[in-house]
């Protein structure tokens, strides 16, 4: 039985500038490259195969297989393009990592570009997180220096450029082919898959787009082996993953566990729900994956078992709500949200995501009118499916799976306001200021 | 102060008190996205100069196809002009061998390109759910009182641009605020306060997971694709990264271990700097 925890792409995380090269080094860092150098690219991807890593980006895509999609019969050039756009509501593992140890991202991805036999790759990082692009920049810069990037890698006649690209605030962008328009200067829209970007995709080329944490996972499994990262997790989920607590939990952060780790083992080991609090209700991997409840607590979380009870294992983001929170107030946040990113290509979700908000709006406001509960669901089932990309189907997700769970609070929505029914400020998690004008006697 | 009950239109904690500033914008009942502010085609003034688009040229370069450089461009024109120009239009399209209104499509999509001038500092406070409901939008709310601007509104000495923000991916840190895209983790309304009025009064100012705060032309500048050397200050990680570490090496857990790391490797002359 593996342990509980089992940091490996965190391990380093704790240590002294971990971002430099030399202390990735100090650490091991680079030897799964050179070890992959000498390989057959072929071989690269049969170990990653027989690993069984999954993305962890959200659709959980086996991606040995995805790089063995690459047609090497293609006289064109291939590409990596590696999705940072980490943008999920909830999710949120991607950006430390590749502030700690960007080092880690970088060598997968050069490891991931031989295997592929690409000659260009490119980390599509969001752009609203400074320092992450810094630290990156200078990751690319040092391992260039090193001869770990370039022309000529380590003397084996293998070149690569790596670029770093910073996007500009879109969401949609996390979507793979919207990402690959954005990439190509466009305005980041989705496309109509197929073709498949593993045959079509950055400038009509074949390529792979991998998530930070999957390419990030590649020298673990080189330097262990497929046996190795297998011998963690469950059967069809396999190896360790970061999952993301936030919320009303007393501590939340950042946890490295083999797959299948329960809601309830993770809440154990960080100190559970908010002292006097109850969970009421939980995402397993951002807002796009059904909400779970209490009832949930005992689901492995891997690809498999978070599927059973009608939801996806997502990115694990794991946002943990308690009982003084609103669930049409939450609901109607994330809705918005999917209204301000909706790319606006195709009429479901540009349209829909509209209607959704009005409603719900006025459901916050205790004003919801007769049907308005119907209305919602009949909207999110002209969306569901309808839509061109997944976005629209994400946004549904939130709306169906509260109204299943909760709805009696879309019903008290008829007559009385959220904020009433759940004063607002008993989810804040900081003290009442002394100012305020109404009593804060129950309010923590 | 407190999230006080609000009607329809009332200004409140939530970003539906906000949001009122961005529907002054709009004609009638609905909003449309033709009521967005739209690029101040008046305005000729520009700030770029020979030097600007030599380096906007270099960004092409980067890539196997030109087109690809058309986001670190505009990010790079941010960083002269503080917002998109009709100048910085001209000059993308003219290297990139685009229409105007091709590159304005692609400048006008995405929300980190400004269409009006933005302060020298950019104070984004993350309102969507989680962070909104653990306090973002007190801290939200707070701001625009303390400042007296609305969404996407500069303050009158130049200083500060207020805008709420969608999820900026550091959920564990909530409520989070950004200020010129660096995180300022766990923020509450009087520390973000004080933030903003360090920022005035011209004090320098460190993020809690980050760099000294430069100006946001300095970060367009590095969004650009050209360093400013801070990328060595700041932490590895916050204490939230290191929870699920630090618990592992109190109770002695760890990955299994991998099976004999000399087995098949070191035969290939490997150079250590020890």
């Amino acid at each position: 039985m593996t342990d509980l925890l089992t940091p490996v792409l965190t391990a380093n995380w704790g240590d002294e500038r971990a971002w430099k090269l030399v202390n990735y080094e100090r650490v091991g860092g680079y030897s799964a490259l050179r070890k992959a150098l000498v390989m057959e690219p072929a071989d690269v991807v049969g170990v990653v195969k027989d690993s069984g890593l999954r993305g962890r980006g959200g659709a959980g895509f086996p991606t040995g297989m995805k790089w063995s999609f690459i047609p090497q019969d293609n006289p064109k050039p291939k590409y990596l393009v590696v999705n940072a756009d980490e943008s999920e509501p909830g999710t949120c593992k991607d950006m430390p990592l590749m502030m700690a140890s960007p080092h880690t991202l970088v060598e997968g991805v050069i490891i991931a570009a031989y295997a592929i036999r690409a000659a260009y790759a490119f980390i599509y990082v969001r752009g609203e997180v400074l320092h992450v692009v810094r630290r990156l920049q200078q990751a690319v810069r040092e391992a260039y220096s090193a001869g770990y990037a370039g022309r000529n890698i380590l003397g084996t006649g293998y070149d690569l450029e790596i670029v770093v690209h910073a996007g500009a605030g879109a969401y949609i962008c996390g979507e793979e082919t919207a990402l690959l328009d954005s990439l190509e200067g466009r305005r980041g829209q989705p496309r109509l898959r197929p073709p498949f970007p593993a045959v079509a995709g950055l400038y009509a080329s074949p390529t792979v787009i991998n998530n930070v944490e999957s390419i990030a996972s590649v020298p673990a499994i080189i330097n262990g082996g497929a046996d190795w990262f297998a011998s963690m997790g469950t059967e069809k989920s396999k190896g360790m993953t970061i999952y993301s607590l936030s919320g009303h939990v007393n501590s939340p952060g950042q946890f490295e566990a083999p797959l299948g780790i329960t809601l309830r083992q993770l809440l154990d080991v960080a100190g559970g729900i908010r002292d006097g609090h109850q969970l009421k209700f939980w995402t397993p991997g951002g807002s796009s994956t059904p909400l779970l409840t209490a009832e949930h607590l005992d689901i492995p979380l891997d690809y498999e078992g978070v599927a059973s009870v009608k939801s996806m294992l997502g990115t694990k983001a794991l946002q943990c709500f308690d009982e003084t929170t609103s669930v049409v107030r939450t609901v109607l946040r994330w809705t918005e949200f999917y209204k301000h990113e909706s790319c606006g290509k195709c009429t479901p979700c540009r349209e829909g995501t509209w209607w959704l908000v009005q409603i719900l709006k006025r459901m916050e406001a205790g004003h919801g009118e007769e049907g308005d509960i119907e209305k919602l669901l009949d909207l999110c089932d002209n969306i569901l499916g309808r839509s061109f990309c997944a976005l629209g189907d994400g946004a549904t997700s939130p709306i169906t799976s509260a109204i299943k769970f909760f709805r009696e609070e879309f019903e008290a929505a008829m007559h009385t306001p959220a904020w009433e029914l759940f004063p607002y400020e008993r989810s804040t998690i900081f003290v009442r200021e002394p100012a305020a004008a109404t009593t804060s006697a129950g309010a923590h | 102060m407190s999230i006080e009950p609000q009607g329809p239109g009332a200004r409140s904690g939530h970003p539906a008190g906000d949001i009122a500033s961005e529907e002054l914008v709009g004609h009638g009942k609905f909003k449309t996205h033709f009521d967005e502010p739209s690029i101040d085609f008046s305005e000729y003034q520009t700030l770029l100069t020979e030097a600007t688009v030599e380096e906007m040229r270099s960004i092409a370069g980067r890539y196997p196809q030109a087109r690809s450089a058309l986001l670190p461009m505009l990010h790079l024109v941010q960083s002269v002009e503080g917002r998109i120009t009709p100048a910085g239009i001209e000059a993308c399209a003219q290297i990139l061998d685009l229409t105007p209104a091709e590159v304005s499509g692609v400048a006008t999509f995405y929300t980190m390109y400004k269409r009006r001038p933005v302060g020298e500092y950019h104070v984004g406070v993350c309102t969507t759910a989680l962070c909104a409901i653990m306090g973002g939008d007190e801290v939200y709310s707070a701001l625009q009182d303390h400042l007296g601007i609305g969404n996407d509104e500069t303050t009158d000495d130049g200083r500060i641009t207020l805008e709420h923000l969608e999820c900026n991916a550091a959920c564990d840190f909530a409520p989070v605020m950004m200020v010129n895209w660096e995180f300022f983790d766990n923020t509450t309304p009087d520390s973000a306060r004080e933030v903003v009025d360090a920022l005035r009064t011209g004090e320098e100012i460190t993020s809690t997971r980050g760099a000294r705060v430069c100006t946001w032309k300095q970060a367009e500048r590095v969004l650009a694709g050209f360093p400013d050397g801070r990328a060595d200050e700041g932490p590895t990680a916050g204490p939230q990264s290191l929870l699920g570490l630090r618990i592992a090496r109190e109770k002695g857990w760890s990955a299994p271990p991998v099976p004999d790391p000399d087995a098949d490797q070191g035969s290939n002359g490997e150079e250590h700097a020890e």
